[in-house]
Protein backbone atom coordinates (compact mmCIF):
# COMPACT_ATOMS: atom_id res chain seq x y z
CA UNK A 1 0.00 0.00 0.00
CA UNK A 2 1.28 3.39 -0.84
CA UNK A 3 2.41 5.77 2.33
CA UNK A 4 -0.66 7.97 1.20
CA UNK A 5 -3.21 5.33 0.71
CA UNK A 6 -1.98 3.81 4.40
CA UNK A 7 -2.42 7.68 5.85
CA UNK A 8 -5.37 7.76 4.82
CA UNK A 9 -7.00 4.30 6.20
CA UNK A 10 -4.70 5.39 9.30
CA UNK A 11 -7.21 8.09 9.92
CA UNK A 12 -10.29 6.12 8.93
CA UNK A 13 -9.26 3.51 11.77
CA UNK A 14 -9.09 7.14 14.12
CA UNK A 15 -12.56 8.25 12.78
CA UNK A 16 -14.20 5.12 14.11
CA UNK A 17 -15.01 6.22 18.09
CA UNK A 18 -16.06 9.53 16.83
CA UNK A 19 -18.30 8.24 14.24
CA UNK A 20 -20.05 5.95 16.57
CA UNK A 21 -19.69 8.48 19.21
CA UNK A 22 -21.59 11.03 16.98
CA UNK A 23 -24.80 8.50 15.14
CA UNK A 24 -27.03 8.89 18.45
CA UNK A 25 -26.80 13.07 17.83
CA UNK A 26 -26.82 13.20 14.42
CA UNK A 27 -30.24 10.74 14.25
CA UNK A 28 -31.14 13.43 16.86
CA UNK A 29 -30.54 16.66 14.94
CA UNK A 30 -32.55 14.89 12.05
CA UNK A 31 -35.73 14.24 14.20
CA UNK A 32 -35.43 17.05 16.65
CA UNK A 33 -35.19 19.31 12.88
CA UNK A 34 -38.10 17.94 11.46
CA UNK A 35 -40.23 18.52 15.18
CA UNK A 36 -39.06 22.13 14.88
CA UNK A 37 -40.38 22.70 11.15
CA UNK A 38 -37.74 21.79 8.64
CA UNK A 39 -37.84 19.88 6.09
CA UNK A 40 -35.76 16.42 5.74
CA UNK A 41 -34.24 18.12 2.88
CA UNK A 42 -33.09 21.28 5.15
CA UNK A 43 -31.97 19.02 7.84
CA UNK A 44 -29.41 17.13 5.09
CA UNK A 45 -28.13 20.50 3.87
CA UNK A 46 -27.83 22.12 7.42
CA UNK A 47 -25.87 18.99 8.44
CA UNK A 48 -23.70 18.98 5.30
CA UNK A 49 -22.77 22.40 5.08
CA UNK A 50 -23.01 23.41 8.63
CA UNK A 51 -20.98 20.40 9.85
CA UNK A 52 -21.44 21.36 13.78
CA UNK A 53 -23.65 19.62 16.34
CA UNK A 54 -23.88 21.95 18.76
CA UNK A 55 -24.75 24.89 16.75
CA UNK A 56 -26.82 22.81 14.37
CA UNK A 57 -29.25 22.25 17.45
CA UNK A 58 -28.91 26.05 18.74
CA UNK A 59 -30.43 27.02 15.63
CA UNK A 60 -32.37 24.23 15.39
CA UNK A 61 -34.52 25.95 19.06
CA UNK A 62 -34.27 29.53 17.31
CA UNK A 63 -35.90 28.09 13.81
CA UNK A 64 -38.70 27.14 16.19
CA UNK A 65 -38.76 30.21 17.97
CA UNK A 66 -39.81 32.34 14.33
CA UNK A 67 -36.68 34.21 14.94
CA UNK A 68 -35.08 36.96 12.92
CA UNK A 69 -32.60 34.87 10.53
CA UNK A 70 -29.66 37.48 11.17
CA UNK A 71 -30.02 36.60 14.88
CA UNK A 72 -29.90 32.85 13.96
CA UNK A 73 -26.80 33.14 11.84
CA UNK A 74 -25.09 35.29 15.09
CA UNK A 75 -26.34 32.42 17.85
CA UNK A 76 -24.52 29.63 15.24
CA UNK A 77 -21.46 32.39 15.04
CA UNK A 78 -21.18 32.77 18.86
CA UNK A 79 -21.45 28.40 19.69
CA UNK A 80 -19.04 28.22 16.74
CA UNK A 81 -16.32 31.06 17.49
CA UNK A 82 -14.04 28.59 19.18
CA UNK A 83 -13.04 27.26 15.96
CA UNK A 84 -11.59 30.51 15.51
CA UNK A 85 -9.00 28.90 17.99
CA UNK A 86 -8.68 25.09 16.42
CA UNK A 87 -7.77 27.15 13.38
CA UNK A 88 -5.59 29.40 14.02
CA UNK A 89 -3.73 26.60 15.96
CA UNK A 90 -3.98 23.56 13.42
CA UNK A 91 -2.75 26.39 11.35
CA UNK A 92 1.23 25.28 13.09
CA UNK A 93 0.38 22.29 12.10
CA UNK A 94 -0.10 21.59 8.77
CA UNK A 95 2.64 22.96 7.09
CA UNK A 96 2.38 19.51 4.80
CA UNK A 97 -0.63 20.77 3.38
CA UNK A 98 -0.43 21.87 -0.27
CA UNK A 99 -2.02 25.35 -0.20
CA UNK A 100 -4.89 24.27 -1.52
CA UNK A 101 -5.85 21.84 0.55
CA UNK A 102 -5.75 24.20 3.90
CA UNK A 103 -9.09 25.37 2.62
CA UNK A 104 -10.79 22.13 1.94
CA UNK A 105 -9.37 21.08 5.62
CA UNK A 106 -10.62 23.73 7.36
CA UNK A 107 -14.19 23.30 6.37
CA UNK A 108 -13.95 19.52 8.28
CA UNK A 109 -12.42 21.01 11.25
CA UNK A 110 -14.59 19.55 13.70
CA UNK A 111 -13.61 19.42 18.14
CA UNK A 112 -13.08 16.12 17.32
CA UNK A 113 -11.10 16.41 14.36
CA UNK A 114 -9.29 18.85 15.94
CA UNK A 115 -8.57 16.94 18.92
CA UNK A 116 -7.24 13.93 17.10
CA UNK A 117 -4.48 16.21 14.54
CA UNK A 118 -3.51 17.68 17.87
CA UNK A 119 -2.55 14.20 19.21
CA UNK A 120 -1.57 12.91 15.95
CA UNK A 121 1.31 15.65 15.57
CA UNK A 122 1.79 15.54 19.30
CA UNK A 123 3.08 11.74 18.60
CA UNK A 124 5.23 13.39 16.11
CA UNK A 125 3.63 11.15 13.32
CA UNK A 126 2.91 13.02 10.10
CA UNK A 127 -0.12 15.02 9.91
CA UNK A 128 -0.86 15.09 5.53
CA UNK A 129 -3.90 15.97 4.11
CA UNK A 130 -4.28 12.21 3.21
CA UNK A 131 -5.05 11.39 6.97
CA UNK A 132 -6.59 14.60 7.71
CA UNK A 133 -9.61 13.46 5.36
CA UNK A 134 -9.31 9.45 6.14
CA UNK A 135 -10.10 10.95 9.55
CA UNK A 136 -13.10 13.85 8.04
CA UNK A 137 -14.42 11.61 5.63
CA UNK A 138 -16.31 8.54 7.63
CA UNK A 139 -17.45 11.38 10.13
CA UNK A 140 -18.93 14.01 7.49
CA UNK A 141 -20.73 11.10 5.08
CA UNK A 142 -22.22 9.77 7.97
CA UNK A 143 -23.29 12.95 9.86
CA UNK A 144 -25.24 13.95 6.39
CA UNK A 145 -26.48 9.98 5.81
CA UNK A 146 -27.67 10.41 10.19
CA UNK A 147 -29.27 13.24 9.77
CA UNK A 148 -31.53 11.76 6.82
CA UNK A 149 -32.50 8.60 8.72
CA UNK A 150 -32.97 10.87 11.54
CA UNK A 151 -35.50 13.12 9.40
CA UNK A 152 -37.57 10.25 7.72
CA UNK A 153 -38.08 8.57 11.58
CA UNK A 154 -38.91 11.76 13.21
CA UNK A 155 -41.74 12.77 10.99
CA UNK A 156 -43.24 9.46 12.46
CA UNK A 157 -43.74 10.78 15.68
CA UNK A 158 -46.84 12.38 16.32
CA UNK A 159 -46.91 13.26 19.65
CA UNK A 160 -43.38 14.55 20.54
CA UNK A 161 -43.98 16.11 23.95
CA UNK A 162 -45.43 12.38 25.24
CA UNK A 163 -41.88 10.79 23.80
CA UNK A 164 -39.90 13.65 25.95
CA UNK A 165 -38.56 14.94 22.15
CA UNK A 166 -39.28 18.20 22.95
CA UNK A 167 -37.14 18.77 25.91
CA UNK A 168 -34.40 17.03 24.51
CA UNK A 169 -31.95 19.62 23.41
CA UNK A 170 -32.23 22.04 27.01
CA UNK A 171 -31.08 18.30 28.51
CA UNK A 172 -28.11 17.99 25.19
CA UNK A 173 -27.01 21.40 25.45
CA UNK A 174 -26.81 21.35 29.69
CA UNK A 175 -24.51 18.32 28.78
CA UNK A 176 -22.22 20.58 26.58
CA UNK A 177 -22.29 23.52 29.22
CA UNK A 178 -20.91 20.36 31.34
CA UNK A 179 -17.84 19.57 29.05
CA UNK A 180 -16.64 22.78 28.87
CA UNK A 181 -16.47 22.84 32.85
CA UNK A 182 -12.31 22.40 32.68
CA UNK A 183 -12.12 25.81 31.62
CA UNK A 184 -11.02 28.86 33.63
CA UNK A 185 -13.28 30.55 35.69
CA UNK A 186 -15.73 28.24 34.05
CA UNK A 187 -18.42 28.20 36.83
CA UNK A 188 -18.90 32.23 37.34
CA UNK A 189 -19.21 32.46 33.91
CA UNK A 190 -22.01 29.90 33.49
CA UNK A 191 -23.80 31.58 36.56
CA UNK A 192 -23.28 34.94 35.36
CA UNK A 193 -24.75 33.29 31.88
CA UNK A 194 -27.72 31.23 33.34
CA UNK A 195 -28.68 34.52 35.70
CA UNK A 196 -28.20 37.43 32.99
CA UNK A 197 -30.30 34.84 30.37
CA UNK A 198 -32.84 34.36 33.21
CA UNK A 199 -33.36 38.26 33.92
CA UNK A 200 -33.03 39.01 29.97
CA UNK A 201 -35.81 36.81 29.11
CA UNK A 202 -38.15 38.00 32.19
CA UNK A 203 -37.18 41.83 31.25
CA UNK A 204 -36.22 42.15 27.25
CA UNK A 205 -37.30 38.74 26.33
CA UNK A 206 -36.65 36.38 23.79
CA UNK A 207 -34.73 35.60 21.69
CA UNK A 208 -32.48 39.13 23.29
CA UNK A 209 -31.65 36.58 26.53
CA UNK A 210 -29.47 34.30 24.63
CA UNK A 211 -27.07 37.45 23.35
CA UNK A 212 -27.07 39.18 26.63
CA UNK A 213 -27.09 36.22 28.79
CA UNK A 214 -23.47 35.00 26.98
CA UNK A 215 -22.50 38.67 26.95
CA UNK A 216 -22.61 38.62 31.44
CA UNK A 217 -20.73 35.42 30.82
CA UNK A 218 -18.27 36.70 28.80
CA UNK A 219 -17.94 39.96 30.24
CA UNK A 220 -17.42 38.03 33.76
CA UNK A 221 -14.36 36.01 32.12
CA UNK A 222 -12.89 38.73 30.79
CA UNK A 223 -13.13 41.09 34.29
CA UNK A 224 -12.05 38.28 36.40
CA UNK A 225 -7.96 37.46 37.06
CA UNK A 226 -7.11 35.14 34.39
CA UNK A 227 -6.56 31.32 35.58
CA UNK A 228 -3.95 28.89 34.00
CA UNK A 229 -2.03 30.83 31.12
CA UNK A 230 -1.27 27.38 29.80
CA UNK A 231 -5.02 27.13 28.21
CA UNK A 232 -5.89 28.86 25.22
CA UNK A 233 -2.40 29.94 24.37
CA UNK A 234 -2.03 30.07 20.75
CA UNK A 235 1.96 29.98 20.09
CA UNK A 236 3.88 26.59 20.90
CA UNK B 1 -39.82 31.57 9.98
CA UNK B 2 -41.66 31.95 6.97
CA UNK B 3 -41.01 33.80 3.40
CA UNK B 4 -39.09 33.06 0.19
CA UNK B 5 -36.36 35.11 -1.40
CA UNK B 6 -34.92 34.68 -4.75
CA UNK B 7 -37.07 31.49 -4.67
CA UNK B 8 -35.83 29.68 -1.68
CA UNK B 9 -36.85 29.50 1.99
CA UNK B 10 -36.01 31.71 4.34
CA UNK B 11 -34.85 28.71 6.61
CA UNK B 12 -32.37 27.70 3.67
CA UNK B 13 -31.08 31.26 3.61
CA UNK B 14 -30.63 30.90 6.98
CA UNK B 15 -29.20 27.57 7.04
CA UNK B 16 -26.64 28.94 4.37
CA UNK B 17 -25.92 32.03 6.83
CA UNK B 18 -25.36 29.88 9.41
CA UNK B 19 -22.68 27.80 7.19
CA UNK B 20 -20.81 30.33 5.71
CA UNK B 21 -20.42 32.27 9.34
CA UNK B 22 -19.02 28.43 10.32
CA UNK B 23 -16.50 28.47 7.13
CA UNK B 24 -15.01 32.00 8.47
CA UNK B 25 -14.57 30.55 12.09
CA UNK B 26 -12.74 27.38 11.18
CA UNK B 27 -10.74 29.33 8.16
CA UNK B 28 -10.69 32.55 10.17
CA UNK B 29 -8.58 31.73 12.54
CA UNK B 30 -5.54 30.61 10.87
CA UNK B 31 -5.80 33.72 8.45
CA UNK B 32 -6.48 36.55 11.35
CA UNK B 33 -5.05 34.96 14.96
CA UNK B 34 -1.62 33.17 13.24
CA UNK B 35 -0.81 37.01 12.68
CA UNK B 36 -0.60 37.68 16.22
CA UNK B 37 2.55 35.85 18.52
CA UNK B 38 0.19 35.88 21.17
CA UNK B 39 -3.38 36.74 21.76
CA UNK B 40 -4.20 39.22 24.93
CA UNK B 41 -5.12 37.33 28.29
CA UNK B 42 -8.23 39.28 28.39
CA UNK B 43 -9.70 38.66 24.77
CA UNK B 44 -8.22 34.76 25.44
CA UNK B 45 -10.02 34.58 28.35
CA UNK B 46 -13.63 36.26 26.68
CA UNK B 47 -12.58 33.49 23.57
CA UNK B 48 -12.70 30.54 26.29
CA UNK B 49 -16.26 31.76 28.35
CA UNK B 50 -18.00 31.87 24.93
CA UNK B 51 -19.33 28.47 24.24
CA UNK B 52 -20.24 28.03 27.81
CA UNK B 53 -21.71 30.88 28.22
CA UNK B 54 -23.91 30.70 25.04
CA UNK B 55 -25.01 27.35 25.76
CA UNK B 56 -26.06 28.10 29.70
CA UNK B 57 -28.54 30.47 27.77
CA UNK B 58 -30.49 28.31 26.17
CA UNK B 59 -30.56 25.77 29.60
CA UNK B 60 -31.12 28.23 32.66
CA UNK B 61 -34.63 29.63 30.85
CA UNK B 62 -35.97 26.34 29.85
CA UNK B 63 -35.26 25.37 33.68
CA UNK B 64 -37.53 27.87 35.20
CA UNK B 65 -40.11 28.53 32.61
CA UNK B 66 -41.28 25.06 31.67
CA UNK B 67 -42.68 23.71 34.51
CA UNK B 68 -41.94 21.34 37.65
CA UNK B 69 -41.25 18.03 35.39
CA UNK B 70 -38.37 19.83 33.11
CA UNK B 71 -37.25 21.84 35.99
CA UNK B 72 -36.49 18.34 37.97
CA UNK B 73 -35.06 16.87 34.98
CA UNK B 74 -32.14 19.86 34.54
CA UNK B 75 -31.45 19.67 38.33
CA UNK B 76 -31.04 16.18 38.31
CA UNK B 77 -29.24 15.88 35.49
CA UNK B 78 -27.15 18.92 36.55
CA UNK B 79 -25.88 17.00 39.18
CA UNK B 80 -24.90 14.07 37.84
CA UNK B 81 -23.68 14.83 34.78
CA UNK B 82 -20.55 16.08 36.79
CA UNK B 83 -20.02 12.25 36.98
CA UNK B 84 -21.01 10.56 33.84
CA UNK B 85 -19.93 10.69 30.54
CA UNK B 86 -22.08 12.93 28.63
CA UNK B 87 -24.61 10.12 26.75
CA UNK B 88 -25.30 8.46 29.99
CA UNK B 89 -26.50 11.71 31.32
CA UNK B 90 -28.07 12.44 28.21
CA UNK B 91 -30.21 8.90 28.30
CA UNK B 92 -30.90 9.70 32.38
CA UNK B 93 -32.33 13.08 31.22
CA UNK B 94 -34.34 11.76 28.04
CA UNK B 95 -35.97 8.53 30.57
CA UNK B 96 -36.82 11.17 33.62
CA UNK B 97 -38.55 13.78 31.44
CA UNK B 98 -40.80 10.85 29.91
CA UNK B 99 -40.90 9.23 33.38
CA UNK B 100 -41.96 12.49 35.04
CA UNK B 101 -44.55 13.88 32.39
CA UNK B 102 -45.86 10.31 32.42
CA UNK B 103 -46.54 11.10 36.32
CA UNK B 104 -48.31 13.91 35.71
CA UNK B 105 -45.63 16.47 36.95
Amino acid sequence: MSPTRSEFFQGVRASLPIVAAAAPFGMLFGALAVDNGLTVGEAVLMSATVFAGASQMVGLELFGASIAPWIVVLSVFAVNFRHVLYSAALGRRIGLFKPWQKPIAFFFLTDPQYAASEARADRKLALTMSWYMGMALPVYVLWIVEAYIGGVFGSLITDPAALGIDFLLPIYFLGLVLGFRARPNWLPVVIASGLGSILAFYTVGSPWHVSLGALAGVAVAMLLPPQSPEDGEIAP
Amino acid sequence: MTGEFLGLPMTVWTIIGAAIVTYAARAGGHLVLSRFRRIPPRIDAALNAVPAAVLATLVAPAAVTSGPAEAVTLAICLAIGFRLPMMAMFCIGWALIVALRAAGL
